[in-house]
């Protein structure tokens, strides 16, 4: 096995397999997966939720649950975009520092929640998930927002090359994806808040015998995915130029179930960066192989739910539990 | 006023430390103190307060006013956890505070990660720190292993690791050995030893007598929360330390030799690879068969085909003559078998339910009213019964289970068990967490439900346990039965020496 591998955990290999295996599939079936536009396309669509992965990663490992922070992100690109059209526009730096005090902000309250009444983490976020939504729907009357900063309509292109099939654009989302997966793994690896966050997950008493304050970890934690959440929510806008309040309704489970295929575990302690970028990928590649294969986008859904099903099941553990099975069976015929 | 401190040679001293929690007196007047580099044992039943008198001296809890406390001569009263940290009083608890997922280095020097500022992890100072503090206890652990995957006394020797790299003067066992092997055991105490050669003063807290003797110079005793005294261990007798901790005096014989009935279970070749082979074994109704051996040697294994939730690969099982094939546990509990695991805290009981969910959790379809509902009626006397029938010391049956202390835990895992009028009861380790006078008393409740012609397995990795309360004991190791002993016709010592060899 090369050394770069043997670092890596059995989940994340796995994953790694199956990704590569359907793609191979999809670019032997369709002439149009394996194109750089395609391939940017995807890119391009995946950075928000893959921005959202790594927040709701560090939520996960600090033995947490957040149902809220897709809606949440609605909120934030409702709350900034109208601040920037009052503020005559602004720029892109205004934009993400606003959208992560705003998105840390609604975090930092079901931090609050969550430790200060001591409340399971699912309830109080399932509560902010209505009630933000709901907020958003009332205020707003579900109306959306066409009317943009000029930074924010006009899409900031990375960098673009022009293909037989078209142009391959690389857009200002995937830098952006690239900062925090890049600060979310510092945070969680090379940072000592980081190790206190995986402690907290791991064994809460044992961290607060320790000494560890379980209070600054809530706020770090859910305000970490709040800011993530707040950045993504932005980033969307400017991939779909427009701001439509229930167009993030429904992300949150799909995040979810990406980043635990992934190999995070609910209840904390449990988890890498790697994994849910590789979760991730696995669904948002399926639904794009999908879209190319010309299936109905109402079976999309059921096939991803399968698709997660299968491989959360097949994983390495439940492998190993499947052989051991069929070894003794077959030391118990060869007696009898 | 406080005595002044004879020879001035104290590490720690107390004096008249009293603590009272709403009407509770745990503590009363308590005296106690470690000298530098002894291994002094605390010994007690569980509730006598040995619990919150190591949470005064590591600052969890208050004592009352007018307490002396001292540390080098210097007065410690007011102490706050953090501070008694600094000092180098550190806690091994009997439940670990590490953290599983993580490898044993950060477990072991997770006190750098400590702290609010953001800082960088230097993890090849932690290796460097944890590697030097393991090769101090003369332990050799991969330091990159995640802890949860080590055994328990792999475990135990990184929560001593942990106490040692914050410099600790005065470290508090709490039960370190409940849970491990004779071998695992002996190799604790070593480290122990190793301790208090390097100055570190250790305080055991054990419920096996045999050890507390063998390894402490001094041992201190409470009950009821005051002090019995302090008393050197030369000398002193397991029976005589039975006699202060519980007051009472209990002796111990093994049980005459009957003549055994017609089988009720016999195995023949029973093998399950990997985890035990060929075992031939018979028990009798009204007879108590002893199975004892060091931890992994397959007797929870063997135990948990017995009860059908695992599969031999060979051999048969006879119940009452007839070959018994089992699919789950299900058919086990209607042919009569009843399995008290070893884990009771986990998987014995739900800890949050009450006491009387807790007994009719087995017999549910016996409890039915009309309609197929609940009877209130049915259950509160069955429990009734099985409450009086065990001495089951309890407020009421709808309070928690988490509630009891550890002798009437068992007394309801048991209770649940029995309601299922089994012929057969395994009893893994059913002592385990129980202290010395509640030991008894489960004792005497087997011996009794013997008589009535339960046939009983007693799994057990103390000698003295299966030698005083079996009829037959078999040794096993390694998946394999090795020995028969009958206690009648042989001496305690010998079966020490077969299983410890």
């Amino acid at each position: 096995m090369p050394e770069i591998l043997r670092s890596v955990g059995a989940t994340e290999r796995w994953l790694m397999v199956v990704i590569v295996v359907i793609c191979l599939g999809l670019s032997l079936a369709t002439d149009t997966f394996l194109t750089l536009v395609n391939l940017f396309d995807l890119l391009n669509y995946s950075a928000v939720n893959l921005i959202f992965a790594a927040g709701l990663l560090v939520v996960l490992i600090a033995g947490g649950i957040d149902i809220s922070f897709a809606v949440a992100a609605s909120v934030v690109q409702y709350l900034v975009v109208t601040i920037l059209m009052q503020i005559g526009g602004g720029n892109w730096a205004i934009g993400l520092l606003l959208a992560g005090l705003i998105g840390f902000s609604l975090g930092a309250i079901n931090a609050a929640l969550i430790y200060h009444f001591r409340l399971v983490s699912i309830v109080v976020t399932i509560a902010t998930f209505n009630l933000f939504f709901g907020l958003l729907m009332f205020f707003t009357g579900g109306v959306s927002i066409y009317a943009l900063p000029g930074w924010l309509s006009r899409r900031i292109i990375l960098f673009e090359h022009e293909t037989a099939s078209g142009w391959a654009e690389i857009t200002l989302p995937v830098l952006v994806m690239v900062v925090m997966l890049a600060a979310t793994w510092f945070m969680l690896r090379r940072l000592n808040l980081g190790r206190q966050l995986f402690a907290m997950g791991d064994n809460p008493e044992g961290a607060r015998r320790l000494g560890i304050n379980l209070g600054a970890m809530h706020y770090l934690a859910y305000g970490w995915l709040g800011l993530c959440a707040g950045i993504a929510g932005l980033m969307q806008v400017h991939y779909a130029r427009e701001v439509v309040p229930n167009a993030l309704y429904g992300r949150e489970l799909e995040v979810l179930a990406a980043v635990v295929l992934g190999g995070a575990r609910l209840g904390g302690g449990r988890g890498t960066l790697l994994g849910a970028v590789l979760g991730l990928a696995l669904v948002s590649i399926t639904q794009n192989g999908l879209n190319l294969l010309g299936v109905s986008p109402f079976a999309f859904r059921m096939i991803v739910g399968l698709i997660i099903l299968i491989a959360i099941s097949m994983s390495s553990e439940t492998l190993r539990g499947l052989t051991e099975g069929l070894r003794r069976r077959r030391i118990r015929e060869a007696q009898s | 006023m406080p005595e002044p401190d004879p020879q001035g040679v104290s590490l720690l001293r107390l004096a008249h430390v009293s603590k009272r929690f709403g009407g509770v007196q745990a503590l009363d007047d308590i005296a106690f103190d470690v000298r530098p580099g002894e291994v002094l044992c605390l010994a007690g039943e569980n509730g006598c307060g040995k619990s919150t008198l190591i949470k005064v001296i590591s600052g969890v809890h208050r004592p009352e006013p007018g307490a002396v406390m001292e540390w080098d001569g210097r007065d410690i009263s007011g102490l706050t956890p953090s501070e008694a940290r600094a000092l180098g009083i550190q806690v091994i608890w009997q439940d670990q505070a590490l953290f599983p997922e993580m490898s044993v280095a950060e477990n072991i020097a997770f006190e750098r990660n400590l702290g609010a500022r953001p800082r960088l992890v230097d993890r090849k100072s932690m290796r460097a720190e944890a590697a030097a503090v393991l090769a101090r206890l003369g332990v050799d652990i991969p330091l990159s292993m995640p802890v949860g995957r080590l055994s328990i006394a792999n475990r135990q020797l990184v929560a001593i690791a942990r106490a040692l790299v914050a410099e600790a003067r005065l470290v508090f066992m709490d039960e370190p050995t409940a849970s491990l092997s004779q071998r695992e055991t002996d190799a604790l105490i070593a480290i122990v030893h190793r301790l208090s050669a390097q100055g570190i003063a250790v305080v055991f807290v054990s419920h096996r007598l045999k050890e507390v003797l063998e390894i402490c110079t001094r041992v201190t005793v409470l009950r009821d929360g005051r002090l019995v005294g302090t008393y050197p261990t030369a000398g002193m007798t397991q029976a005589r330390l039975t006699e202060l901790m519980t007051g009472a005096s209990f002796d111990y014989a093994p049980r005459p030799e009957t003549r055994p009935a017609a089988p009720l279970l016999e195995l023949r070749g029973l093998t399950r690879h990997g985890e035990y082979h060929d075992i031939d074994l018979t028990i009798a109704p009204g007879e108590i068969v002893g199975l004892t051996g060091r931890l992994g040697s397959g007797r929870t294994e063997l135990a948990l085909s017995l009860f059908g939730m695992t599969r031999p690969d060979a051999g048969t099982i006879m119940w009452q003559g007839q070959p018994l094939r089992m699919r789950h546990n299900r058919d086990a509990i209607r042919m009569g078998i009843a399995y008290v695991s070893e884990d009771r805290l986990s998987l014995g009981l739900v800890q949050p339910q009450s006491i009387a969910d807790n007994t009719v959790v087995t017999v549910l379809d016996r409890v039915l009213g009309r309609l197929g509902l609940i009877s209130p009626a049915r259950k509160s006397g069955l429990v009734r019964d099985w409450l009086t029938q065990l001495r089951v010391k309890i407020g009421q049956p709808t309070d928690a289970v988490s509630t009891l202390s550890g002798g009437n835990q068992q007394r309801v895992v048991l209770a649940k068990w029995l309601a299922t009028a089994p012929k057969l009861l395994i009893l893994d380790s059913p002592t385990v967490g129980v202290d010395v006078g509640a030991r008894a008393g489960i004792f005497a409740i087997v011996d009794e439900l013997a008589r009535q012609g339960l046939a009983i397995l007693l799994i057990s990795d103390e000698a003295p346990e299966v030698f005083f309360n079996a009829d037959r004991i078999l040794h096993m190791r390694e998946g394999r039965l090795i020995e028969e002993f009958t206690p009648a016709r042989s001496t305690l010592a010998e079966l020490e020496e077969a299983v410890h060899a």
